[in-house]
């Protein structure tokens, strides 16, 4: 089963100082999901600045380019898993949350083609 | 807010996308690339006219090449008139036959790249002109590029293209004899834009490590056309994993960090799984491996070794003896002798190297000394080592890896 | 540069309406001119959210939330992973996707080696 994970995190509730050492455990959790086969693709997102939003309605195309204010959640990054059941994704995003110490991950379970 | 779909961005977005179709199908009739690219360029300033005030059209591409093939009839037209006004009108002139469907497709994409890499242009030709046509780039863009001037840049392309059509080069595929060495010459360009992107050492630019994406990306346009040809399924898996030690390549104070020194952790894992699959693609291939082949298997071990001493080195030292026999030169017989020190013991290693010590291309190279120091400190051979250190620091070209090794000399005479 | 694009969901993909085998024929041929191009590394459609999960995290504790969710603006039915030179270039792809479902398609860059220059 492929799974993506969206995760979103609200930036006025930082708690405390970021860890020194995130980048380095994130770095190895990735590469141990990698190895295994169980992560196939993640990457973080740029700030809300550099996303756009492409709407078609009849065939026209109108582009709005962000900040979007509807929600205070910003999203931060994607993961693409491959695994065996929802309760394993669900084991791995929260090794990852873990690390975070905050925000949401949404994951989406992907369409057999 | 809403971004008006009609600026220059966008349009030049557009152009980067539909050029290189537009000026494949263009150069098959009218058979010249350098008439191709101009008509499609003439193409590219009507819409810059035009779609500010009509809207981007709702397929661009086509809208272009009817455009392109319109100026065609119109020049070929002029070009006819003249022709027969100057009294040379022959029936053996050529006439490009407009009537075809022009679709842009794979056929022809493919013949426009072996045309820019063909081997009469130099190397730096054949590089601007890979870059322009089928990268869409701009002048500018090249320019900033190889840091060079734009002036020489289009230079280089205005040569080129008479080149091309003075040789009278056919805007074809070459044929199954001429295939392996003209495929040669279009994955050697495409690996040379990738290392000028890749040996960028400061972020400076943004455009030079947008180069490895470029090289990596026309590997893989080359690589749907031609899926049989596993050399370059190799090179795309080559450039993927090597790509992937981007963030891990510089340390903090801006100084080279060696493969096996480097933080794994800063590797980027869904580029090395892009690379394998790559690379697996180039396995499943009927024949022999290549040599882009066998230098993305090396890479390959090197990245699925969590740390360095998880490293296959027998698999690595196998590597390079194929690779020695290939691709021979004084650089891979180094590389298979540090391979072959690690997988087999310092005493072997170190026989391999005592054969490079006349090479000449290697005797300002500061990486053979440093390696036959290393290999001499692990036989507890220590004075020797720490003579090979100091002549290593001697060539070394900066402070910081100078240093290191002086280093290395002092701890070997304690 | 990396772009995540996130088509959005609409009621029809969350009353879980499959697309129709031409509506993915047509997907099918423009995803493919995404690979012939070298600027597709990833990308699929996604069942409604009646089977997705939601974790949150806050104060060290761990909640999940099991879909449907209701908020359907914000959520996914499908997504790419492109390379691009530009957003402007992914616009101009994505403007031609065929699929009528895509109603509203979110674009976001993602880091890049040289972002992470000045984190140690």
């Amino acid at each position: 089963m492929k799974f993506i994970s969206v995760y979103t995190y609200d930036p006025s509730a930082q708690s405390g100082p970021p860890d020194p050492k995130m980048p380095e455990k994130m770095g190895a959790l990735i590469a141990e999901l990698t190895a295994s086969g169980q992560m196939l693709d993640t990457g973080g997102i740029a700030p809300t600045g550099v996303s756009v939003r492409v709407q078609k309605n009849s065939g026209k195309t109108t582009v709005t380019d962000g900040p979007f204010t509807e929600s205070k959640e910003v999203v931060g990054g994607f993961a693409l898993f491959n695994v065996q059941s929802k309760d394993e994704v669900i084991a791995l995003t929260q090794r990852f949350l873990d690390l975070t110490g905050a925000g949401t991950c949404q994951l989406h379970e992907l369409a057999e083609m | 807010m809403s971004t008006a779909r009609t600026s220059g961005d966008v349009i030049e977005a557009v152009w980067g996308i539909e050029s290189p179709r537009l000026i494949a199908g263009l150069a098959r009739v009218v058979r010249d690339v350098g008439v191709a690219e101009e008509l499609a360029q003439d193409a590219f300033v009507s819409a810059l006219e035009q779609w500010p005030g009509e809207g981007i059209p709702n397929k661009p591409g086509a809208w272009l090449m009817s455009v392109a093939k319109r100026r065609a009839i119109d020049r070929f037209r002029r070009e006819e008139t003249a022709e027969r006004k100057l009294g040379e009108f022959t029936s053996t002139a050529f006439e490009p036959d407009f009537s075809e469907r022009i679709d842009g497709i794979d056929d022809d994409l493919l013949r426009l790249m072996f045309v820019a890499c063909h081997p009469v242009l130099s190397l730096e030709a054949r590089l601007a002109l890979t870059l322009r046509l089928l990268g869409g780039l701009s002048t500018s863009e090249i320019a900033r590029a190889f840091l060079i001037s734009e002036p020489t840049v289009a230079q280089r392309i205005v040569r080129a293209k008479r080149t091309l059509s003075e040789a009278r080069v056919p805007f074809e595929v070459p044929d199954a004899a001429a295939r392996a060495e003209r495929l040669a010459s279009v994955l050697e360009v495409l690996y040379l834009i990738f290392n000028e992107g890749y040996s960028a050492t400061s972020g400076n630019d943004v455009l030079r490590p947008e180069l490895c994406q470029e090289a990596t990306r026309l590997g893989r346009v080359v690589a749907e056309m031609l899926p049989h040809e596993c050399e370059v399924h190799g090179l795309v898996a080559l450039m993927e994993i090597q790509a992937s030690r981007t963030r891990a390549r510089i340390g903090p104070a801006g100084e080279h960090v060696l493969l096996l020194d480097q933080d794994r952790s800063r590797w980027d894992q869904p580029r090395i799984r892009r690379g394998l699959a790559a690379l697996q693609r180039a396995e499943e291939c009927e024949g022999p491996l290549g040599k882009y082949t066998l230098q993305a298997a090396i890479a390959a071990c090197h990245a699925r070794a969590r740390v360095a001493d998880d490293t296959d080195w027998e698999r690595i030292a196998a590597l390079y003896d194929a690779l020695a026999q290939l691709a021979p030169s004084p650089v891979v017989e180094l590389n298979r002798a540090v391979a072959i020190g690690l997988a087999f013991g310092p005493a072997a290693g170190l026989e391999l190297v005592d054969g490079l010590l006349n090479e000449p291309s290697l005797k300002r190279y500061h990486l053979l000394p440093s390696v036959r120091g290393d290999l001499l400190e692990k036989l507890q051979r220590f004075s020797e080592a720490s003579a090979e250190f100091e002549r290593a620091a001697e060539l070394a070209g900066n402070a910081r890896d100078r240093d290191l090794l002086k280093l290395r000399a002092a701890r070997c005479r304690f | 540069m990396r772009y995540l694009v996130m088509v959005k969901a609409t009621k029809a993909s969350e009353a879980g309406e499959m697309p129709t085998a031409q509506e993915l024929s047509t997907m099918g041929a423009f995803n493919q001119t995404l690979i012939r191009d070298g600027v597709f590394l990833d990308g699929g459609g996604l069942l409604p959210t009646s089977k997705s999960s939601r974790i949150s995290y806050s104060n060290g504790k761990p909640v999940v939330m099991d879909g449907p969710f209701t908020e359907t603006k914000e959520l996914v039915a499908g997504f790419w992973i492109l390379q691009g030179r530009s957003k402007e270039e992914i616009i101009e792809r994505l403007s031609q996707c065929p699929f009528s479902r895509c109603e509203e398609i979110e674009i976001r860059q993602l880091f890049e080696e040289a972002d992470f220059a000045g984190i140690q």
